[in-house]
C-alpha cells in the first residue's frame, strides 16, 4: 500500500513499513504495515496486548523499532524521541491523562506549546484561547485547575490541546471511553470534519465498532502483534471486524436477567453534600435500590455522579439526609460494609480502591486480611492471603508479573479486574459501581458485564453509575439520569427512550 | 523628652523584631518554595544557611565589602544546592535523607572553615532608616530596615509573578506536579529540579549572610537557632505561595519577638512561655486552615516522602 505524501491543507500522510518491535525474545510487533492517507480517519482495532500501543509508541518515538521504517509525508524519517515526532506534526492523545493537575486548563494549553514566550502575556493569551475555544465544538472551563475536572472533561481538554498545538496527524488512544454517547458523537464528528477539510489525519485506537463504522474511512486490525486484516470500513460488517479481532475465541455473551426484584436494600433520602467545587450542593432526594435489581445512573460526567459515589463510599461527608442499608443507618465504615455485605468499584480504582504501592496480594486481601472465619485475627496469615490472591487472579484473569508486584504496575484494565475480584467474591448484598468498563477491551467488557449481571441474579442490589449509556441500557432494570447534582429523570429500562434520556442528560428538562 | 512608652513599647518592639528576625526566614522559605515547587524537598537548607553565614562573613571580612559577602554566600548556597540536586537525580535516592546529610555536611564545613573568622569583625550590611519622622528612639530602632529585607520582598513578589506568568515558572510547576506530563512534553525533570534546588540554595545562602552580616551580625557556631528547619515548615504553612511566605515569615519573626518584647517592657515572669509563640501559632493556624474534604491546596503533586 502506498500513500500520497501530503495534501495542500496540511494533513499528513503517515505510513509504517514492516514495523517490528522485539522485547528480548518476545515479539510485540511483527512486520506491521499500516498506511494512513492524508485527511483520512483510520481506525486501529485490537484486543488489549495486541500491539496497538506498541505500534503507536514506535511511531511517536517512545520506542525505537527493531526493524521497519516510518514514512511521514512520503519521506522516510527517523523519530528518536517524542519531541522529534511533535516537530514532524505528529501528536497523540494518551489513555492516561498527561495534563498537569494543579495547573489550570489555560496554563496547561499555553505551556504545552513549544514556543511559549519567556514572559506570558495572560491578557493576550486568554483572548487567543477564547477565540480558539469559540471555534471548537465543545469547551472546558479554562480557569479551573485540571485537578477539579471530571474524567470526561479532562479527555476533552486532551483533544483540544492537540488541536490547539496545530498537529497535522493525530493518534487517539480510545478517546471516547470516558465520554457520553452524545459527547463522543460530538467530538468524533468534529474530528471527522477536520479530516474531511484536509486539516488533519487521524489514527484512532478503539474497541467500539459503532465508532469505527460511523466515523472511520479505513480500518486495520491487529492480533498478537500481527496485522490480521485491513480495508475500507464501508466493505466490512461488525461481524467481520469482530472475527478478525478475536480470531476464533468467542466473546462471553451477557448473562440473562433472572428473577424478580425484591425488598429495598439501599435507600437514600434527602442526602446532601457539597460538590467538588465547594460552592454547590449535590442532593439525592429519594433513591431505592432493591435486591435483584440493577439501577443505572446515566449522566454527563461532572453532574454530581462522582460526589454521589463519594457519599456512598464515605469519602465525602453528608450535610443532611440519611442513607439506609438493609434497614439500618449506614455511614460506610468498614464494619458496616462488612456486616451488610456492601461492595464498591469506584471510579479510578487505583486511587479510590487500592493502595497503589502495596502488592497485588495485599490489595486483594483488603476485605479479609483481618478476618478468621467469623472472628478477627491479630497475626496475618501470609500463606492464606497468597493462596486466595492466586485463586482470584486466576479466576478473574488478572495479568500481573507476579503476586508481589505493586498494584500501580498493573495496567488500568487489570487493576479493574483485581478490584472486581476482591469486591465480587463472597456474599454481596449491595454492589456500588462507577464506570466499571472504562478503558477495557471488547472481551473484557463483556466478561465484566456478565459478572455484574451474575451478581444481580444471585440477589445483589446493584447501583451502577456510568457515562456509557449503552452499558446502562444493557444492564439496568431501572434507569435514572443525573443532571446538575440531582436525579432529573427516572424510567424503567425496557421503556427507556434514548432521545428522552439524552434530553435530560443535557439538562433541558 | 519622655521616652518611656509604657505598654506601647511592646507592639513597637514586636514590629521591629518581626522585620529584623523575619529576613532569614523569608529567604530560606523562598528558596524552599522554589525547590519544592519543582518536586523536591531540600531539608539541607539549615546547613546551607549556616555555611552561607560563614562564607558571607569571611568574604566580607577579607574584601571589606558586605555585598561581596552576600554574593559569596549565594554562590556557596547554590553549590550546596547543586550537590543536593545532582545526588537526588540518581535513581532510587531519597531527597529527605540526602537533605539531612547535606544539613550536617553544611554545618560541619562551616564550623571547619569558619574557625579563623570568629574573632575578626566584618563590615555590616547597610540599612535604611524609615523612622526619621519620629523622635522616639524605640520607633527609630524598630524601623531601621535592612536592604536585604526589601530585596526579599521584591524577590517574593517576583517569584509569585514568575510562577504565574513566565515560561520558567510554569515549567517548574509542571515538573513539580507531574513527572509523566513533563516527560510527555519532552522536558527533562531531573535537570529542572537540580537547577531549582541550586537556585533555592542560593536564597538560603543569602539568608545566612543576613545572619552574620546584620542581625545578630557576627559569625559564631550558634548563629542559627534552627531557622533553616523552621522555614521548611513555614513553606507548608504558606501553601507554597511566595507572597504568603512573606507574611508567614513576618508572623514568625513577630511571634519570635514577643518574648523579648515582654521582657523589655518589664514582665519578669512567664515570658519564657511566649518564646514558644511561633510554634503554638503555627499549630493553631495549620489546624484552623486544614480541612478533611478539600485537598491541601497548592501542594506540588510530585512531593513525596516515599520515593
Amino acid at each position: 500500500m502506498t500513500v500520497k505524501s501530503t495534501n495542500p491543507q496540511g494533513a499528513l500522510g503517515v505510513e509504517t513499513v514492516g514495523m517490528t518491535m522485539r522485547f528480548g525474545g518476545f515479539t510485540a510487533l511483527d512486520h506491521v504495515s499500516v498506511g494512513v492517507a492524508p485527511g483520512s480517519f483510520h481506525a486501529l482495532l485490537g484486543e488489549n496486548g495486541a500491539g496497538k500501543s506498541t505500534l503507536v509508541k514506535c511511531m511517536m518515538g517512545f520506542y525505537h523499532a527493531s526493524e521497519g521504517q516510518l514514512m511521514v509525508g512520503g519521506h522516510e524519517v527517523e523519530v528518536p524521541d517524542p519531541r522529534a515526532a511533535h516537530a514532524l506534526g505528529l501528536g497523540m492523545v494518551y489513555q492516561h491523562f498527561t495534563l498537569v493537575p494543579s495547573l489550570t486548563a489555560a496554563e496547561n494549553l499555553v505551556i504545552s506549546r513549544g514556543d511559549t514566550p519567556q514572559v506570558i502575556d495572560w491578557r493576550a493569551e486568554s483572548e487567543n484561547l477564547r477565540a480558539f475555544m469559540a471555534k471548537m465544538p465543545f469547551s472546558v472551563p479554562l480557569d479551573q485547575p485540571v485537578r477539579a475536572l471530571a474524567a470526561g472533561e479532562k479527555q476533552k481538554l486532551e483533544i483540544l490541546k492537540q488541536l490547539y498545538l496545530g498537529r497535522k496527524f493525530l493518534i487517539l488512544d480510545e478517546p471516547t471511553s470516558v465520554l457520553t454517547l452524545e459527547e463522543a458523537d460530538e467530538v468524533l464528528g468534529h474530528v471527522r470534519s477536520l479530516c474531511e477539510a484536509g486539516q488533519i489525519s487521524v489514527l484512532m485506537i478503539t474497541h467500539k465498532f459503532r465508532e469505527v463504522t460511523a466515523y472511520a474511512d479505513e480500518v486495520s486490525v491487529l492480533r498478537r502483534g500481527k496485522l490480521v486484516g485491513a480495508g475500507k470500513v464501508a466493505d466490512l460488517s461488525h461481524a467481520d471486524m469482530a472475527a478478525m479481532m478475536m480470531g476464533d475465541q468467542a466473546p462471553a455473551a451477557p448473562a440473562d436477567r433472572a428473577g424478580q426484584s425484591g425488598a429495598p436494600v439501599l435507600s437514600v433520602s434527602g442526602a446532601r453534600a457539597l460538590d467538588r467545587s465547594g460552592l454547590k450542593d449535590v442532593t439525592i432526594d429519594a433513591l431505592n435500590v432493591r435486591e435483584r435489581e440493577i439501577v443505572g445512573i446515566a449522566g454527563i460526567s461532572g453532574n454530581g455522579q462522582m460526589e454521589f459515589m463519594e457519599i456512598l463510599t464515605g469519602q465525602r461527608p453528608v450535610k443532611a439526609g440519611s442513607i439506609v442499608v438493609n434497614g439500618t443507618s449506614y455511614h460506610a465504615t468498614r464494619e458496616e460494609a462488612r456486616i451488610n455485605c456492601v461492595r464498591y468499584l469506584p471510579e479510578e480504582p487505583l486511587h479510590n480502591a487500592c493502595a497503589p504501592k502495596m502488592s497485588v496480594t495485599e490489595n486483594i486481601a483488603f476485605r479479609s486480611f483481618d478476618m478468621n472465619g467469623s472472628g478477627t485475627r491479630f497475626w496475618l496469615s501470609n500463606s492464606e492471603m497468597r493462596c486466595r490472591a492466586a485463586e482470584l487472579v486466576e479466576a478473574f484473569k488478572v495479568k500481573t508479573a507476579s503476586l508481589d508486584s505493586q498494584m500501580a504496575s498493573l495496567s488500568g484494565g487489570n487493576v479493574q479486574r483485581a478490584v472486581l475480584a476482591r469486591e465480587l467474591t463472597g456474599e454481596v448484598d449491595l454492589l456500588i459501581i462507577s464506570n466499571p468498563c472504562f478503558g477495557l477491551d471488547f472481551s473484557a467488557v463483556a466478561e465484566i458485564r456478565a459478572r455484574i449481571m451474575d451478581a444481580r441474579n444471585k440477589g445483589a442490589a446493584v447501583l451502577l453509575m456510568s457515562e456509557d449509556l449503552d452499558e446502562i441500557l444493557e444492564l439496568a432494570d431501572r434507569v435514572l439520569v443525573m443532571s446538575e447534582g440531582r436525579i432529573a429523570y427516572e424510567c424503567r429500562a425496557d421503556e427507556a427512550d434514548v432521545a428522552t434520556i439524552g434530553h435530560h442528560m443535557g439538562g433541558h428538562a | 523628652m519622655d521616652t518611656d512608652l509604657g505598654l506601647w513599647a511592646i507592639p513597637i518592639a514586636i514590629i521591629g523584631g518581626a522585620i529584623r528576625v523575619s529576613t532569614p526566614f523569608l529567604f530560606v522559605s523562598l528558596g524552599e518554595v522554589l525547590t519544592e515547587r519543582s518536586g523536591r524537598i531540600n531539608l539541607g537548607l539549615e546547613g546551607t544557611l549556616v555555611f552561607g553565614a560563614m562564607s558571607g562573613y569571611a568574604v566580607a571580612y577579607l574584601t571589606g565589602s558586605p555585598w561581596a559577602g552576600v554574593l559569596a554566600a549565594a554562590l556557596a548556597g547554590s553549590v550546596l544546592g547543586l550537590v543536593h540536586g545532582l545526588i537526588c537525580s540518581l535513581p532510587r535516592v531519597n531527597d529527605i535523607a540526602i537533605g539531612i546529610a547535606m544539613m550536617l555536611l553544611g554545618m560541619g564545613l562551616a564550623f571547619f572553615f569558619g574557625k579563623p573568622y570568629i574573632q575578626p569583625v566584618a563590615p555590616d550590611l547597610p540599612s535604611i532608616n524609615f523612622g526619621w519622622w519620629s523622635d522616639l528612639p524605640q520607633v527609630q530602632a524598630a524601623l531601621r530596615v535592612n536592604v536585604l529585607f526589601l530585596i526579599g520582598i521584591a524577590a517574593a513578589i517576583f517569584m509569585w509573578w514568575m510562577f504565574r506568568a513566565t515560561r520558567i515558572g510554569l515549567l517548574i510547576r509542571v515538573v513539580g506536579d507531574s513527572t509523566d506530563a513533563a516527560r510527555a512534553m519532552g522536558l527533562r525533570p531531573a535537570l529542572i529540579r537540580t537547577l531549582a534546588t541550586a537556585a533555592g540554595g542560593a536564597f538560603a545562602g543569602i539568608g545566612g549572610a543576613y545572619l552574620s552580616l546584620f542581625y545578630p551580625g557576627s559569625w559564631n557556631e550558634g548563629i542559627s537557632s534552627g531557622q533553616g528547619l523552621m522555614a521548611v515548615a513555614l513553606v507548608i504553612f504558606a501553601r507554597w505561595n511566595p507572597i504568603a511566605c512573606f507574611w508567614a515569615a513576618l508572623l514568625f519573626g513577630g511571634a519570635g519577638a514577643l518574648g523579648p518584647a515582654l521582657q523589655s517592657a518589664g514582665f519578669s515572669e512567664g515570658y519564657y512561655l511566649f518564646y514558644a509563640a511561633p510554634y503554638v501559632l503555627t499549630l493553631g493556624v495549620l489546624i484552623a486552615t486544614s480541612s478533611p474534604t478539600r485537598a491541601m491546596h497548592g501542594a506540588p503533586g510530585e512531593l513525596s516522602i516515599t520515593k
